[in-house]
C-alpha cells in the first residue's frame, strides 16, 4: 500500500493539481459524453414519435 | 457460399444492426467498469512510487491510454470510412461518423493530460515539439472530419468527402507514433515496446494496459450508442424506424 492516510492520497506527494487535474478532466469527459449522446438519442426519438403521431392523426381524420 | 455471405452481411444493414447494438452496449459498459476499477486500483494502490517523478508519474495511467486510443480510433474510423467509400455501405460510413467525436475527445484528453504532466516535469504546459504538434494535428483532423461532414447537407456526399479527408489524414498517425525516434524531442520514448523487454515495473505496465482496455471498451460502448442515434436520424423516413416499438408506442398528444 502506498498511502498511510486519505490526505496523503489526495496530496499525491505534492503533485495533486497535476494528477487530479488529469484524472478529473478524463472523469468529467467520460461522464458528459454518454449523457450528450443519450440526449441526442432521446431528441430523435421524440421527433420520430411526433411524426408518427401526426401521420396517424391525418389518417384518422382525413 | 452465397447463403453464408448473406447471413453475415445481414448485420451490415442498419435495420438489423440497430437492435443488435442495443443488446451489445450494456456488455461493453460492464467491461469498461471492470477494467477501469482494476486499472485504477492497480495504478493508485499497487504500483510503486516512481524513483524520479514521485507520484506525478501516475498521470501515465490516463495519458498513455488516451493517446493510444486517439490514434487507434483514427485508424478504425478511417477503415470504416474507406469501407463506406469502396463498398458504398451506409452503415460503415455511419460507424466512421460515430467514432469521430470520441476520437477527438481522446486526442483532446491526451493533449490535456500531457500538459498537466509536462508542467511539473518539463516546467512548461506546451512545447512545439514533434510528438505534441503531430498529436495536435490529429485533434484538428478529427475536428475537420466532423466539420466537413456537418457542412454537407446530402449525407451520402458528406460520407464520401469525409472518407477522403480521413484517409489522407492517416499519414499523420505513423508520424505521431515514430516522432519520438525520428526527431530530437523533449517527449520520452515509447512506453511499451514490442522488441525490447519492458523497462517499467510490471504493476505499472499492467495498470496502463488495463486502463487502455477500459478506454477501448468505453469507446466501443459510446460509438455503438452514438451510431444508434445516427441510424435513427438518417433512416427517419423508413418504414422499419416508424415501426420500432420505442417510436410507434406511446403516442403523445
Amino acid at each position: 500500500m502506498n498511502w498511510n492516510s486519505a490526505s496523503e492520497f489526495f496530496a499525491m506527494g505534492g503533485y495533486a493539481l497535476y494528477v487530479w487535474g488529469s484524472f478529473g478532466a478524463c472523469a468529467v469527459a467520460f461522464v458528459v459524453e454518454p449523457l450528450l449522446i443519450r440526449q441526442r438519442h432521446n431528441q430523435i426519438l421524440r421527433t420520430l414519435r411526433r411524426q408518427t403521431a401526426a401521420e396517424k392523426l391525418e389518417m384518422d381524420h382525413p | 457460399m452465397s447463403k453464408q455471405a448473406t447471413n453475415w452481411f445481414r448485420f451490415a444493414s442498419p435495420q438489423t444492426f440497430y437492435p443488435l447494438a442495443g443488446k451489445l452496449i450494456p456488455v461493453f459498459w460492464v467491461l469498461t467498469a471492470v477494467f477501469g476499477i482494476a486499472g485504477l486500483w492497480l495504478g493508485f494502490f499497487v504500483a510503486p512510487t516512481d524513483a524520479t517523478q514521485g507520484e506525478g508519474y501516475r498521470i501515465i495511467f490516463v495519458h498513455v491510454p488516451t493517446s493510444w486510443m486517439s490514434m487507434f480510433i483514427y485508424m478504425v474510423m478511417a477503415g470504416w470510412a474507406a469501407m463506406g467509400l469502396s463498398l458504398n455501405a451506409r452503415l460503415s460510413s455511419m460507424m466512421a461518423q460515430a467514432l469521430a467525436p470520441t476520437g477527438a475527445l481522446m486526442a483532446f484528453l491526451s493533449l490535456w493530460t500531457g500538459a498537466f504532466w509536462g508542467k511539473p516535469m518539463w516546467g512548461t504546459w506546451w512545447v512545439w515539439d514533434a510528438r505534441l504538434t503531430s498529436e495536435l494535428i490529429l485533434f484538428f483532423l478529427y475536428l475537420g472530419f466532423i466539420a466537413l461532414q456537418a457542412s454537407i447537407d446530402d449525407p451520402r456526399r458528406a460520407d464520401k468527402a469525409g472518407a477522403i479527408l480521413a484517409l489522407v489524414g492517416v499519414v499523420n498517425v505513423p508520424i505521431i507514433y515514430f516522432s519520438v525516434t525520428w526527431w530530437n524531442t523533449l517527449h520520452q520514448g515509447a512506453s511499451v515496446s514490442m522488441t525490447k523487454s519492458p523497462t517499467m515495473a510490471a504493476t505499472m505496465l499492467w495498470s496502463m494496459l488495463l486502463m487502455a482496455l477500459c478506454l477501448w471498451m468505453y469507446a466501443i460502448a459510446v460509438a455503438l450508442t452514438r451510431v444508434r442515434a445516427i441510424i435513427l436520424e438518417r433512416e427517419a423516413h423508413t418504414d422499419w424506424v416508424k415501426k420500432l416499438p420505442e417510436v410507434a408506442s406511446e403516442v403523445a398528444a
